[in-house]
């Protein structure tokens, strides 16, 4: 018999997500994702100076934090036609690069490993059982036996204390749980020593940038962070060697701790690799720019349409009309007046709340479309559209993990199992191995430019009369994110964000096709209905980020329609 | 050895911890003979519970605390506090954590703190944010009044912030303006420094109530003062030498950054005291002005952000620099004060519990 499983709120994600399945006979057989929050920051925008927009959208998300303020520099320097130098490029880079490793991060120990792993199985583990677990999988000096004691008694006493916090109402002891005890201690171990290290990560990126969340280092036109060797009140040699040490400790983190456990549990929960594929379309746009022309990148990007990796197509350019022209978004299933599918330059939109709709209306996220089609974005787009187009540093990574995957599980895996919700997992940590890399190739590349007696940093930008218009795009933590804007006489007429999570987490669209947050939970089976992990499992792998997703409205907002709530 | 490592280690670490306590109570202005009962309340056994509620918000606050050291984020929810529900970090969803909401608020009644991240949209009935099917104003209406004390952490709950800016398309509002019963704290920033939380929260289990604030509920241990006051820059102001553009030889000498849009002479923080991330940055550090972050409307009043802030007084004009600047600072404040001080009136009496839904 069919029974419908409403999970609200979704929790360990950043804002306010619900979703909906009905599942028969142990499977999920049909999905909805809504989005439950709107706050309208692009009607705040309209009227304001475009060199102040970068400070509005980047408080569109405190998690995402930097992401939008990155494109929305760029998509007012495209409309400009501004170049900026090549030292403003490196040190954006840094912060792309040092942010994603954060974020990385703390996407799979805080966010997600606790779907996985059984905190409270860790109080059964043996502990040499453990040392020698985490010994076979990499060298670490936390994987201690005194380590992993200390870590057993901390869980003990918070069990103890009868005060569970955080870890209260946890789904353990659930079936779906079948790590071994030992992988939970070292899991947990790993959990708070990943606290540690995402602040490193910040902690390299507020050198450069003033402070995070929330940096303050960017200008319309380059960088404000002024670099002189000479001077103590700027980016001198100390402070970017200081950068570079902690970029190098979180590298060792990637290396040898978060890339092995996300092997370890992709091979331990080997069955979940044929669940939570979706839509297999595939979007993501270059970055880590190498050249003042945005022509360059040190990240491929492109699509692949229906999961043919090797039929993948690329952007070329931070100008590329084949990204600009092809993409829209559709309100037909989302809490806006209408049903049209617009290009972002012409959207309008209505707030128009009609509670939820199984068949109409039911979510504040609209369905962005490439081409007419859903895509998944995210680290799995990335790496399969690197894969796809040969790229050679994903191509290493990739065939290295899968290849570490395939011993542990005594089976050979190829790439097509990247095609799950474990698969979303394993391509953000080779994304984050990969970002630790160019980390500190840009930070080699920044410090090669000073070297060469470069120290701009910006070029003014200068509004001139008349209307312009531009985009700007970012491939974000969670993936490709790009900012529209029109400009009219030196201000902002429209804006509007098409967002990494507004792609995943949409709903369907006027041709009734589900969104990848739907299309992925498809299927997945279901053990108790009561607790429905599995749910949480294949939602948490794209990393959702709901206040990014939910953001937007025009001017026509004002005229909100009047809705009771009962 | 290894034992005896292991033992360094938590050695260390503990003297990590009273580092922390001992800085915590600097930023607090407190003796260091206060310490002691700063440990004592930090790792007192029945850990005080809190329930941290998220309404329009970007989640940065939260984040801001997973880059705090003293104590670090993983000694707070652990050692010092019983996070009871927070859904960024919980391990439950769906109705079960809605079931630690209950359990807490029921269990722990007038005794847990709330901190609340985000505003309240209010248009619409409340429409704009919706939790396990409830509005954030509903909720805010069951669990604010139950609560001892009120953190509004972040300028979203202090103020409205960003969602309250000019049209304000959703009605949101800070938490005061809503409700009235316990006492509130407003921890502004966006988002805050962690420390300026970190602080009130040892100051309110250390003493049992909460710090000294100013007429905005700002606590005066971290909002006592103007940026400009503390900043390292300001030698520079009260010499004349300014950056008069991004990448000029003055920006890249570390002039003051009055000229191109610093708010520092209007804005009351503790940045370039307490400096963010513990690399001794903030945003001046790297060449940009202040925005106004802890002061409410200041994404209406404080833009546009690259223009110079109106009403400061430019060395030389005359009438003595050290005091002209003093009387800026002044003035301004005198202006926020009035508009608060209006703010605040108008939210007395319009109490959020017992409202209707359609009333706005």
């Amino acid at each position: 018999m069919a029974q419908r499983i409403v999970v609200d709120p979704i929790t360990r994600i950043e804002g306010h997500l619900r979703i909906d399945v009905e599942a028969d006979n142990g499977r999920i057989t049909r999905a909805w994702s809504s989005g439950q929050m709107w706050r309208g920051i692009e009607v705040i925008l309209q009227g304001r100076d475009p060199r102040d927009a970068w400070l509005f959208t980047q408080r569109i998300c405190g998690v995402c934090t930097t992401v939008h303020a990155l494109a929305s520099v760029r998509a007012v320097e495209n409309a400009l036609g501004l170049e900026i130098p090549m030292n403003a490029h490196y040190i954006r880079n840094l912060v792309q690069a040092l942010h994603a490793l954060h974020d990385h991060i703390v996407h799979f120990y805080i966010l997600s490993a606790l779907d996985w792993v059984d905190v409270v199985s860790a109080l059964k583990a043996d502990i040499g059982k453990t040392v020698r677990l985490a010994d076979s999988l990499a060298e670490w000096p936390g994987n201690s036996f005194n380590r992993f004691r200390e870590v057993q008694a901390k869980v003990q006493a918070i069990v103890d204390s009868g005060q569970l916090g955080p870890f209260a109402n946890g789904y353990w002891g659930h079936p779906a749980m079948i790590l071994p005890p030992e992988a939970n201690l070292m899991a947990v171990s790993h959990y708070l020593e990943a606290l540690d290290y995402q602040r490193k990560a910040d902690q390299a990126l507020a050198i450069i940038s003033g402070k995070n969340p929330h940096i303050q280092n960017l200008s319309v036109g380059g960088v404000t962070a002024a670099i002189n060797p000479d001077n103590e009140a700027t980016l001198n040699t100390e402070r970017l060697y200081w950068v570079k040490q902690l970029a190098e400790e979180v590298r060792g983190f990637i290396h040898n701790v978060y890339l092995p456990d996300v092997i370890a549990i992709g091979a331990l929960y080997k069955d979940w690799l044929q669940y939570g594929a979706g839509v297999t379309n595939y979007l993501a746009v270059p970055d880590m720019i190498l050249d003042t022309r945005g022509t360059k990148f040190d990240l491929p990007g492109g699509i692949i349409m229906n999961g043919d990796v090797r039929g993948a197509r690329a952007f070329t350019s931070t100008d590329d009309p084949f990204f600009r022209d092809n993409v829209a978004e559709c309100i037909a299933r989302s809490w806006y007046s209408g049903d049209w599918t617009r290009h972002p330059y012409e959207e309008e939109t209505v707030p128009d709340y009609t509670d939820f709709q199984d068949n109409g209306k039911y979510s504040w996220i609209k369905a962005p479309r490439f081409q007419g089609e859903p895509m998944q974005v995210g680290p799995l787009a990335q790496v399969m559209v690197g894969y796809g187009l040969g790229h050679k540093l994903t191509t290493r990574y990739v065939d290295d993990a899968l290849s570490r995957v395939s011993t542990l599980a005594g089976a050979r895996v190829d790439a097509s199992v990247l095609h799950s919700t474990p698969g979303r997992h394993l391509a953000r940590a080779i994304r984050a191995a990969m970002l630790s890399d160019l980390a500190i190739k840009h930070w080699q590349l920044l410090m090669d430019n000073i070297d060469r007696g470069d120290l701009a940093i910006y070029n003014k930008p200068t509004f001139p009369a008349g209307e312009q218009q531009g985009f700007g795009f970012h491939e974000a933590p969670r993936g490709t994110l790009s900012h529209w804007i029109v400009i009219r006489d030196g201000k902002i007429r429209n804006y509007q964000c098409v967002v990494p999570s507004t792609w995943n987490a949409g709903p369907r669209d006027s041709a009734d096709k589900d969104g990848p947050y739907e299309a992925s939970l498809v299927d997945n089976p279901i053990a108790d209905p009561e607790r429905p992990l599995e749910v949480l499992r294949t939602v948490h792998s794209f990393d959702p980020c709901i206040a990014c997703a939910v953001h937007m409205l025009n001017p026509g907002g004002e005229e909100v329609s009047r809705v009771k709530v009962v | 050895m290894a034992e005896q490592l292991a033992g360094q280690k938590f050695k260390v670490s503990r003297r990590g911890f009273l580092k922390g306590c001992t800085l915590a109570a600097t930023a607090l202005g407190l003796s260091e003979s206060m310490v002691p009962r700063l440990v004592e309340a930090a790792a007192s056994p029945q850990r005080p519970p809190v329930v941290w509620l998220h309404f329009q918000e970007c989640t940065g606050c939260t984040e801001a605390l997973l880059r705090a050291s003293h104590p670090d984020i993983g000694r707070l929810i652990l050692d010092i506090i019983s996070l009871d529900y927070h859904e960024t970090v919980m391990a439950a969803a769906g109705h079960q954590a809605e079931k630690s909401l209950q359990d807490t608020i029921d269990r722990y009644n007038g005794k847990f703190i709330c901190v609340v991240e985000g505003a309240i949209p209010t248009r619409d009935g409340g429409i704009y944010c919706k939790i396990g099917g409830r509005t954030a104003m509903d909720i805010l209406a069951e669990v604010g009044p139950r609560a001892a004390a009120v953190i509004s952490i972040g300028t979203c709950s202090s103020f409205g912030g960003i969602q309250a800016a000019r049209p304000n398309p959703t009605g949101a509002v800070g938490v005061s303006e809503l409700l009235s019963g316990p006492p509130i704290i407003n921890i502004p920033g966006c988002p805050p420094n962690p420390i300026s939380f970190l602080g009130t929260v040892l100051h309110y289990f250390t003493f049992k109530r909460l710090p000294r604030t100013d007429q905005m509920g700002r606590p005066l241990f971290a909002y006592g003062r103007k940026i400009h006051d503390h900043c390292e820059r300001r030698a520079h102001f009260d010499e004349g030498r300014f950056v008069e553009q991004f990448g000029d030889d003055a920006h890249r000498r570390g002039y003051c950054l009055y000229k191109v849009g610093c708010r520092g002479p209007g804005t009351f923080s503790n940045c370039p005291a307490a400096r963010f991330n513990d690399v001794d940055v903030w945003p001046v550090s790297v060449g940009h002005g202040c925005i106004g972050c802890t002061e409410p409307d200041f994404w209406d009043t404080m833009g546009p952000f690259y223009e110079r802030l109106p009403g400061v007084s430019i060395p030389g004009s005359g009438g003595g620099i050290i005091s002209d600047a003093e009387t800026a600072g002044k003035t301004i404040l005198g202006v926020t004060a009035a508009a608060i001080g209006i703010h605040a009136a108008f939210g007395i009496g319009k109490k959020l519990v017992g409202r209707k839904k359609d009333e706005e």
